[in-house]
Parts: structure tokens; C-alpha cells; sequence
């Protein structure tokens, strides 16, 4: 019996023909059994090919960087997977949403987006019943200035029984408007997938562009994505070591690691011309070929951060108070972060190491990366330790990558896109891995593109820390996630 | 003179209570990094306050509109019994340390109902944790204040703070000192300030006193407002007045040095919730019980010196 996965790289492009296409049965057995084995759900999802609508999953097998693609055609109706593979929850819940099969035997399905839906849509929200039980409701419009979002707590006094998340207020269609393209638009849309993570986005957006058109960036090109790629993440654990401490009341690391990331971010800006790093990428590369003397006062300006940042940040793990408010809260084990298929620094966070610059390396990340960082606890205090230590690890980094420099052209040009191709792009985030799966028709135009946020494994992981928890401390556990609301509403 | 200085007590409260909020403010800022707001600003949120118009449920009924008149009116009521240190009161009395307690009591009461009419959810969780915290810091203060009466052996607050002098904390040094402690952990709970509250959040789910009086708005939130600042001053006088034992039988000078006392708080207060996390919800029993115990110790000591 032929196997029923192709095996892939990050970064390389496939011809659909290709990828096998099995009866559905086999179909769920290759996933369940590829998840016995340890393999990661990356992508699950209606695929709108010639022939009719098929399911497409790619899982990734870490240890050997592979990327195995299935598919199976379908019509209105399959046997969910989700009871035996919890990680394909939200993927089933939204293949009904966009295409219209119903994954039979799914325990929650309803909208994963669509926030308005009418009777026989699906269940409203979870309740428990009982006397003593209460339900507070918050959001989706927020007191402070974050995105909007429902949170349904089921309560008994302060613990929280269940919290049910209801997203999709900033759904805008971008998956939609990418089809068809790339156009001149297309790069403007990848930018604003998820505002705070616009590199990564714009990365994993590129990257898809110049595997189908056979175009590699040139090694300077891949030197000053990295910067970009990095500052990001920094200027953004930074913000959020920060954002953790005001949420627990501790005003000096709050006050200074807020005033801290608009030195990171404004380091963005010398590079770019902007804040958050759009116009720095584009397909072939870089738009701005900055010189190396750019690039090492840069660096140097974010050594010299660091070490300000050091004495804000240092101030949380010394002082017991704060240590008492994250140590043990909103804990995630190894088992369950395993289970929903978590990622990034919060998967980290749980003592599982999962870093696409690492498992699926692509651009400089091939030759140089950062040191591992990996904690044990899966508490808010893990989640907050481990972006401190990859804030130091991704400076260390910088430094080292920009003094042994890198040469070539910023920009090459890039050709038409290959014709019925599918090509599937990680790049690790800042709040971990970014997948963009993208199909092209026969004139090489963009027939399906699916983009999966890292928070679009990670809210479920949210949900389940604040199993048995106080109430009161759901606000720093949502900010020690700290995901994001437009990249999982798309 | 005695007529003058009385009514300067309470007077003195009415106008400089909100610029204890201004200090405790600024002083955050300044460690934050930050410029701050002018010490005056309090005042100017107060006028605008009283220039706007009020919006009210159509869930809520009159309870929801005495709730801050009664929170003023009790801190108003308070403010005439409360001596500033050694300066009495205009209004004293045998046991009126009870009147005080029961004042907060029913202003608290009042508010927590209010709170409840709204029906909303939050405003019902902010209530249960601020009756949860009351009846745990009702007692610590009840016990306080009781040690100062039974250790001057003074039947009123005004007549038991005048005879808190130099020579009474040299022979009452222990006793004195741990009412003060519990005096400064009522100060934190009453007034909702780290570690117990965050009086800056914006996250209702971990506001305590904040998310009682959210439907609030215009002249009745002015009134919650000015409550509160009365409040931070009144507590502050049963504080500083105990801990400032300055006795010159000179009422200008005595109250003066209570009104620096107030100042010193403020900052005191400000340093506190500059340099600590808050506690966590569950913990904060832990920290009232403990500051309940040591006026509870000073009490025992007190009655049999």
C-alpha cells in the first residue's frame, strides 16, 4: 500500500497533482496515526481544487523538518476528527464555516468567526447549571485599548469553572481578498494580517511568493529580514514583560518596559521608516539596502536597550509580590499544550520546544539562530521568563549575525508564480509559528490561501489555563497569552 | 478659640482631602518616570464631574441614586467626629469611635446596594468581595480604635487622640505601635490601594471597590469621588493622628503637624504602590486578619497596661 503523504520542506513549492488524494477513512487514519506518532497538526482545510472540494492536511514532523501533505476529497459531509485529535478543533469548526461541510460527530461545532449567527448555526455559548453558578460576561468591547472579543466565564464565587472565548469581531475577509492575486495589493494585505506581527506575516507571505517563482532572496536579504524578524519579537516580549507587570499592579516595570518597546519599536522605525516594519519586505527580498554601518548602530542602540530593560524587567523576578501573583497561575502542562497543539513561547512556556527557526528553518535561520529557550511549568510566571530569556537570546543574536554580515543584492526580481502549485511557509514569530498555505491555479494566480496565526492554536490554550482559576487573575493570564484577536479573526 | 479651631477640623478636610489623591498620584508618577497631573487636578476632575448630567439604568431604581448621596453624607457626618491629632472635633462624645465605624459601615452599605441594583455582573462580584473584605476589616478597625480609647482610658476619640502625647508613647510604645500598623493595613483595604486594590486598573474582573460605583456618572460620580477623598482623609487623620504625637496646646501648630502627617502618608502611600505587586484576591484576607490580630494584641495590652 502506497503511502498516503508527500513529504515537503518549508520553502519548497509542490505541484497539486502530487499530493496524494485518498478516500476520506484513510484520510483520518494517516492524520491519528501521524499524530501517535508525535507529528504536529499544522494545517487543516477545505482545498477548492479542480475536481471538486477536497481536505487538505499538512502535519510537520520537527525532528526531520519535514512537511507531509494528504488530502482527501469530500462532499457536505465527514466523520470529525476533533474526538480523537483535540488540535483539530478549531480547524473543523472552521472548514463548516467557510466551505459548508459538517464534520459529523464535532462536540462544539459552531462558527469559529462568525459572531452574528442564526437559529440551528450551532450552540450559543457553554453554560453550567446550578444554583450557586454565575456567568459573567466581558467584552467585545474592552476597557483598555485592545481588540474586541467575548469571554464567557462560568463561575462558582471567584473560580472559574469553564471560559468560553468568542471571537470573529475583526474578521475582514483577507483570506478572501488574497485570492486572485498577488497583485500590488497583496503585500499591503500580508502586512496587515496581525498589525504587531506585520514582519512575520509579510515574511511567511514573501517566502510563498519566491518558492512558487523560484526566486531565492539573497543572503543580505535574509541577513536584514532576520533584524527585522528579531526587533519585532523583541520590541514585543518587551511590551508584554511590561503589560504583565501593570495587569498585577507593579508600576516601575510597567511604567519603563511600556516606555522601553517604543526604543525597540523606534529601532523598527530607523530601519524601515516605520514603526511596526511595514515597506521593509517584498517579495526577492528587502526594499531598503541598508548599509552595515546602519546596521550596527542599530544593534548596538538594542545592546544598549537590553541592558535598561535588564534593570526593569529584573525587578518582577526579584520581587516576591510579583513572584507570588505569577508563579502557579494559569498553568498549562506539557500534555495539554501537547494536545492542543500549542505553539511559541507559550508552548515553550510548558517544557515544549517548538520554534519554527529551529524545526523548519528558512533565510538565515538555515546557517545562525538563537539559543534555545525552554522553561518548565507552563505558569504565567514560564510564559513571562521565557520571553525575557528570548529577548536576551535574540539581541545576543543580532549581534553576532550583523558583525559577520552578509552579501548580495537587497532586492532580486522575482518571475510569474508556477502554475497549480502549492507551496506551505513557517516562519516563527513573535508569538510563534506563522503558516501561510497557498495554492496557485493555472495561471499562476492565488486559488486558495490559507493563513494560520499562531493564535489560532494558542486561544484554546487560554481557555484551558484558566480552568480552576480565580477570576481575578484572568487578566494577567490573557496577558501573559497575549494573542492576537485580527490575526485569528483574518 | 477652641469654637474656631473645631470648625477648622472638619474645614480642613473639605478642602484638602482631594489633594491627598494629587499627592499619591504624583508621587507614582514621578517614580514611574512620568511628569504626572498638576496637584490641582483632582479638584478640576471634580468640576467637570458636577457639570455633567447623570445617566441612569433603567434597571436601577432610587437605591441606585442614594448610594452616593448616603457615601457622601456618612464621610461628611464623619468628618465632624474625627479629631485632627490633638484638635477635637466639633462633635464628641462617650463611644463615638461606634458612631465612626458604623458611619463607614453605612456608607459602605449604601454603595454596595447601589451596586447591586445595577444587576450587572460585575458590579454583584465587586460587591461580594467588598462585603468578603469589609467584614474582616470592620473588626481590625473596631479593635484599633478601641485599644487608643483603652490605653488613654478617654472615653471619646477627640479626648483619647488629646491625650496621645510624647509621654504616652514612651509608656505605651508597643501598644501604640501595633494600632498604627493596623491602622495603616485599614488605611490600604479601606481606601482600595495596593496591595489590596488597584485604584488605576481598568480590568473590572480585578477591581474590587472600582467596579461597584462603574455605572456612576456626572454629579453622583463627583459625590463617589469626593467621598472617597474624605475618606482617604479621615482614615488618615485616625493614622497620622496617632503617629504624630504632637501636643503643643497650640491647635494651629497641632494641626499642622497632622496635616504634613497627612502629606507624608500620601507619599508613603505612593511608595507603596509604586514598589509592590497586588496581592493576589485570595491572599488579601491573609493581610487584613494579620493587621486585625496585632489591634487585637494591642487591646489585650491595652486594658491591662
Amino acid at each position: 500500500m502506497t503511502t498516503p503523504w508527500l513529504t515537503t520542506y518549508n520553502g519548497e513549492a509542490v505541484a497539486i497533482g502530487l499530493v496524494p488524494s485518498v478516500s476520506i477513512d484513510r484520510f483520518r487514519k494517516a492524520l491519528l496515526d501521524a499524530s501517535d506518532q508525535g507529528d504536529r497538526l499544522l494545517a487543516l482545510t477545505g482545498w477548492p481544487v479542480a475536481g471538486g472540494l477536497r481536505l487538505l492536511a499538512a502535519v510537520a514532523v520537527d525532528a526531520s523538518r519535514q512537511i507531509r501533505l494528504t488530502s482527501a476529497p469530500v462532499q457536505d459531509r465527514y466523520s470529525a476528527l476533533t474526538p480523537e485529535l483535540l488540535a483539530a478543533h478549531y480547524f473543523e469548526r472552521e472548514i463548516a464555516e467557510q466551505f459548508g461541510v459538517h464534520p459529523a460527530g464535532h462536540p462544539w461545532l459552531k462558527p469559529v468567526r462568525q459572531t452574528e449567527h442564526g437559529p440551528g448555526a450551532g450552540p450559543s455559548l457553554f453554560q453550567v447549571a446550578g444554583e450557586e453558578v454565575h456567568e459573567v460576561a466581558v467584552g467585545p468591547v474592552h476597557a483598555g485599548i485592545i481588540e474586541p472579543g467575548h469571554f464567557r466565564f462560568q463561575c462558582h464565587g471567584e473560580r472559574v469553572l469553564h471560559l468560553e472565548i468568542a471571537l470573529g469581531y475583526q474578521h475582514r475577509g483577507v483570506e478572501q481578498a488574497l485570492l486572485g492575486g498577488p497583485t500590488p495589493r497583496t503585500l499591503a494585505l500580508a502586512e496587515t494580517l496581525s498589525g504587531d506581527a506585520t514582519l512575520g506575516h509579510t515574511t511567511a507571505y514573501c517566502q510563498v511568493v519566491e518558492t512558487l517563482a523560484h526566486t531565492k532572496p539573497s543572503a543580505r536579504a535574509n541577513l536584514i529580514r532576520a533584524v527585522g524578524l528579531e526587533l519585532e519579537r523583541i520590541a514585543n516580549h518587551v511590551g508584554d514583560l511590561g503589560a504583565i507587570a501593570g495587569d498585577i499592579g507593579f508600576l516601575p516595570t510597567a511604567a519603563y518596559c511600556g516606555a522601553l518597546r517604543g526604543t525597540f519599536l523606534n529601532l523598527t522605525l530607523r530601519l524601515t521608516g516605520n514603526r511596526v516594519g511595514r515597506g521593509l519586505l517584498r517579495p526577492g527580498g528587502v526594499a531598503f539596502a541598508i548599509d552595515d554601518a546602519e546596521l550596527l548602530e542599530v544593534v548596538a542602540a538594542t545592546s544598549s536597550a537590553l541592558e535598561e530593560t535588564r534593570q526593569a524587567v529584573e525587578l518582577l523576578w526579584s520581587s516576591p509580590s510579583v513572584r507570588a501573583r505569577l508563579e502557579r497561575i494559569g498553568t498549562v502542562d506539557e500534555a495539554m499544550a501537547e494536545t492542543l497543539g500549542m505553539v511559541g513561547p507559550a508552548a515553550r512556556a510548558s517544557g515544549l520546544y517548538r520554534d519554527a527557526r529551529r524545526d523548519h528553518p528558512t533565510g538565515l535561520y538555515r546557517h545562525r539562530r538563537p539559543a534555545e529557550v525552554i522553561m518548565e511549568g507552563g505558569d504565567c510566571f514560564a510564559r513571562a521568563m521565557t520571553r525575557w530569556l528570548e529577548i536576551i537570546r535574540s539581541v545576543a543574536f543580532l549581534q553576532r549575525v550583523v558583525h559577520e554580515g552578509a552579501k548580495g543584492e537587497a532586492w532580486l526580481p522575482v518571475g510569474p508564480l508556477a502554475a497549480n502549485h502549492l507551496t506551505v511557509s513557517l516562519v516563527e514569530g513573535w508569538r510563534g509559528e506563522i503558516c501561510h498555505l497557498a495554492t496557485t491555479d493555472a495561471g499562476g494566480r492565488f486559488l486558495h490561501y490559507k493563513v494560520i496565526d499562531p493564535s489560532f492554536h494558542n486561544w484554546f490554550g487560554l481557555a484551558m489555563a484558566l480552568r480552576n482559576q480565580a477570576i481575578s487573575d484572568f487578566p494577567v493570564c490573557n496577558k501573559s497569552f497575549n494573542l492576537s484577536y485580527c490575526g485569528h479573526d483574518l | 478659640m477652641a469654637l474656631i479651631s473645631s470648625i477648622l477640623v472638619p474645614a480642613s478636610g473639605l478642602v484638602l482631602a482631594p489633594l491627598l489623591v494629587a499627592v499619591i498620584n504624583r508621587v507614582k508618577a514621578r517614580i514611574a518616570g512620568r511628569q504626572g497631573p498638576p496637584l490641582v487636578q483632582p479638584y478640576r476632575d471634580l468640576a467637570k464631574l458636577l457639570g455633567k448630567g447623570a445617566v441612569y439604568s433603567t434597571t436601577t431604581t432610587w437605591l441606585f441614586r442614594a448610594g452616593p448621596v448616603v457615601s457622601l453624607a456618612t464621610a461628611l457626618a464623619a468628618l465632624l467626629i474625627v479629631p485632627l491629632g490633638g484638635v477635637a472635633a466639633p462633635v464628641h462624645f462617650t463611644g463615638d469611635l461606634v458612631a465612626v465605624a458604623g458611619l463607614f459601615g453605612l456608607g459602605r452599605f449604601l454603595t454596595v446596594v447601589a451596586a447591586l441594583d445595577t444587576g450587572s455582573p460585575f458590579e454583584g462580584m465587586g460587591a461580594s468581595r467588598e462585603v468578603t473584605f469589609a467584614a474582616l476589616v470592620e473588626p481590625a478597625l473596631f479593635l484599633a480604635l478601641a485599644s487608643i480609647v483603652a490605653t488613654t482610658r478617654m472615653g471619646s476619640l477627640s479626648s483619647a487622640y488629646g491625650a496621645v502625647d510624647a509621654a504616652l508613647w514612651s509608656a505605651a510604645a508597643p501598644t501604640l505601635g501595633l494600632v498604627a500598623a493596623t491602622l495603616l493595613v485599614v488605611y490600604l483595604v479601606e481606601n482600595s490601594r495596593i496591595p489590596v486594590d488597584d485604584p488605576t486598573t481598568h480590568l473590572e474582573l480585578t477591581m474590587i471597590h472600582e467596579v461597584m460605583v462603574l455605572d456612576h456618572s456626572g454629579v453622583d460620580l463627583a459625590f463617589i469621588e469626593y467621598g472617597a477623598a474624605l475618606k482617604l482623609w479621615l482614615l488618615g487623620m485616625l493614622l497620622v493622628g496617632l503617629v504624630v504625637p504632637v501636643r503643643t496646646a497650640n491647635p494651629w501648630l497641632d494641626g499642622a503637624a497632622v496635616i504634613a502627617g497627612l502629606a507624608g502618608l500620601a507619599m508613603v502611600v505612593g511608595l507603596i504602590e509604586s514598589t509592590m505587586a497586588r496581592l493576589r484576591m485570595n491572599n488579601v484576607p491573609a493581610l487584613i486578619v494579620g493587621g486585625g490580630v496585632l489591634a487585637a494584641v494591642a487591646f489585650v495590652v491595652g486594658l491591662n497596661p
